[in-house]
């Protein structure tokens, strides 16, 4: 079975939208997180969609889901953790408990935010994860990469053909990420927010899937005037839910 | 849900285009699984139409030949999974004319976006179910569909069994309509004319190989097919005029961009039928579809028009498939993944 986990748990402060979280903002006349539930209700590799929201945000998920896929059973909405592997954490239970997933069965996790995701990463994603159990997707960096370790002065300039960005998804198998999240002192889980990098630094080998440009994520304003861009909509300041 | 297209925005540049695409239409959702590039998605991909044609129709989604995967019915006739090919034909209104040459029918990668794209919606109307076709294979049933059109629509108009039909041209339509052919007039004797030895060494289930240059005798068809197309029309038809007996039919099937002059004192003088057939109606392809489902011989004989497979995942890859696409011998794969 193949799980994908929506991470819809963000609050939206740097849009400057009044408090309304990135992935419920309007684009094409759709919030984010519909467009972003829809491409990986369509894979053919996806059984089952969780989406963790932020217990505030819960209701309006939860009207979304109503509104755009009625009793659809393949979707469940469930409240996000402190932190993103919080979230995911929550989200292999609800995989367990609603769908019957089990500890070898994959766990495919996205940005709500990155609408533009397309089949062919969702599908090389589970390929990667069901091979080697873990992996991320990255870009190959364009811009030089400089190391500050101060913010005043470059301590380090890598060299650029080693660099890549982090995208989502990261997919891995859901009983692996519970041993390798239980496996990690407190302190620690605090401060690796990123779940492949948990993996790393247990030792495991994460298999990199290759990513796209267009797979960005929407966290800024420019970033969402760009994604209607792309879509050729035309600029419209009273986009909201 | 947003869905991409690669679309050709001048010659030989491809971009990506995004489209918001409605999942709960009513339509099929459905994933280009494996395509075929066509000689006239070349003709575009290379800028080989007139600039006029270009201007007026680019940015296009290339590709008419495909095959795919259900992802998605609302209306649960058709289920996840599902293998169908895709029809490229969009029918226009009215019954005057068959739905293939209705003046506002339109045809995907010409007028209307074609299959080089992320997913389609699509009506049931524009998919057929198969099942026991290799999906590379299903991937070429339009043009194989095609070659059924021009045989149906010949066995229509001839008069008596024919004894002698001939075919010009060595490549991939001059093979298909051959196999075609020898499929729904075994008893006819079937001579088919090339410039390329080694290809037509793939036609052993014709009763005659020649080159064009061997060709000498005059009057002994019944009734010939043009492959050829291209600056080469008109010294094929020209032979064609030569060698076909009187009040003989000659299917034109080869598309030419330019002008092809004609001796039409002979084909008065004659009295020759010449009828023009390019692309087929949804009919075509179930009976093409049946073909390669229940006879294994066909199917085998069709496969060998697939010349090569590539993979797909960018658009790199789709340059390479174009440029690789012009030296191989009959048709190209894509391995849709991207």
């Amino acid at each position: 079975m193949v799980i994908a986990g929506i991470l819809a748990g963000g609050v939206g402060s740097r849009m400057g939208q009044r408090g309304m979280p990135k992935q419920f903002l309007e684009l094409a006349g759709k919030p984010i997180v519909i467009h972003t539930l829809e491409k990986f209700l369509a894979s053919p590799e996806i059984d089952a969609v969780i989406v963790g929201v932020h217990k505030e945000w819960l209701h309006l998920m939860l009207d979304l889901q109503k509104n755009y896929f009625g009793e659809d059973k393949r979707i469940a909405v469930v409240i996000g953790g402190n932190n993103r592997n919080e979230t995911i954490l929550n989200i292999a239970e609800a995989a367990k408990e609603k769908f019957g997933a089990v500890e070898e069965d994959i766990i495919v996790t996205h940005d709500a935010v990155r609408p533009f995701v397309s089949l062919r990463i969702i599908s090389e994603n589970v390929s990667a994860a069901e091979q080697y159990g873990v992996c991320d997707t990255v870009l190959g960096a364009t811009d030089t990469i400089v190391q500050s370790e101060n913010q005043e002065f470059i301590t380090d300039m890598p060299i650029r053909s080693q660099m890549y960005q982090g995208q989502t998804p990261q997919s891995f198998r859901i009983g692996l990420f519970e041993s390798v999240y239980c496996d990690t002192e407190e302190k620690e889980q605090n401060l690796v927010t990123d779940a492949c990098k948990l993996f790393f630094l247990k030792g495991y080998k994460v298999h990199m899937v290759e990513g796209e440009t267009s797979n960005f994520k929407i966290t800024y304003p420019f970033d969402l005037e760009m994604a209607r861009m792309m879509i050729g909509e035309q600029k419209n300041d009273q986009h909201a839910v | 849900m947003i869905n991409t297209q690669y679309r050709l925005t001048s010659p030989m540049v491809i971009e990506t285009n995004f489209e918001n695409l409605d999942i709960n239409s009513g339509q099929i959702l459905v994933r280009p699984k494996a395509l075929s590039i066509c000689k006239a998605d070349m003709r575009y991909y290379f800028g080989m139409r007139d600039a006029k044609v270009l201007k007026q129709r680019l940015p296009l989604a290339l590709i008419h030949e495909a095959c795919g995967t259900v992802l998605y019915d609302k209306n649960d006739v058709f289920r996840t999974g599902d293998k169908v090919i895709l029809l490229p034909n969009i029918p226009g209104k009215g019954t005057q004319y068959s739905e293939n040459y209705r003046l506002d029918s339109r045809f995907r990668s010409s007028r209307a976006d074609g299959f080089m794209q992320e997913m389609l919606n699509l009506p049931a109307s524009q998919i057929i179910q198969y099942q026991k076709i290799d999906d590379n294979l299903a991937a070429i049933t339009e043009f194989i569909s095609v070659g059924v059109h021009a045989v149906s629509t010949y066995q229509k108009q001839v008069k008596h069994q024919p004894k002698r039909i001939a075919v010009w041209g060595d490549g991939a339509l001059g093979y298909a309509v051959s196999c075609l052919l020898k499929y729904f007039f075994p008893e006819a004797y079937l001579t088919c004319i090339g410039v390329n030895r080694s290809k037509l060494a793939m036609f052993r289930f014709a009763d005659e190989c020649l080159t064009a240059d061997e060709v000498t005798s005059q009057n002994i068809f019944d009734d010939v097919f043009e492959c050829v197309g291209g600056q080469a029309s008109q010294k094929a038809i020209s032979q064609i005029i030569d060698t076909i007996l009187p009040e003989g039919i000659i299917m034109l099937l080869g598309v030419s961009e330019e002008p092809v002059p004609i001796l039409t004192r002979m084909v008065l003088e004659k009295g020759l039928t010449l009828i023009g057939r390019s692309r087929s109606t949804r009919e075509d392809f179930e009976q093409a579809v049946y073909i390669l489902e229940h006879d294994k011989k066909m199917a085998d004989r069709m496969k060998m028009l697939i010349s090569e497979e590539v993979e797909v995942r960018d658009v790199d890859s789709i340059h390479q498939a174009f440029r690789q696409s012009k030296i191989v011998d009959f048709k190209l794969i894509m391995n849709w993944k991207i």
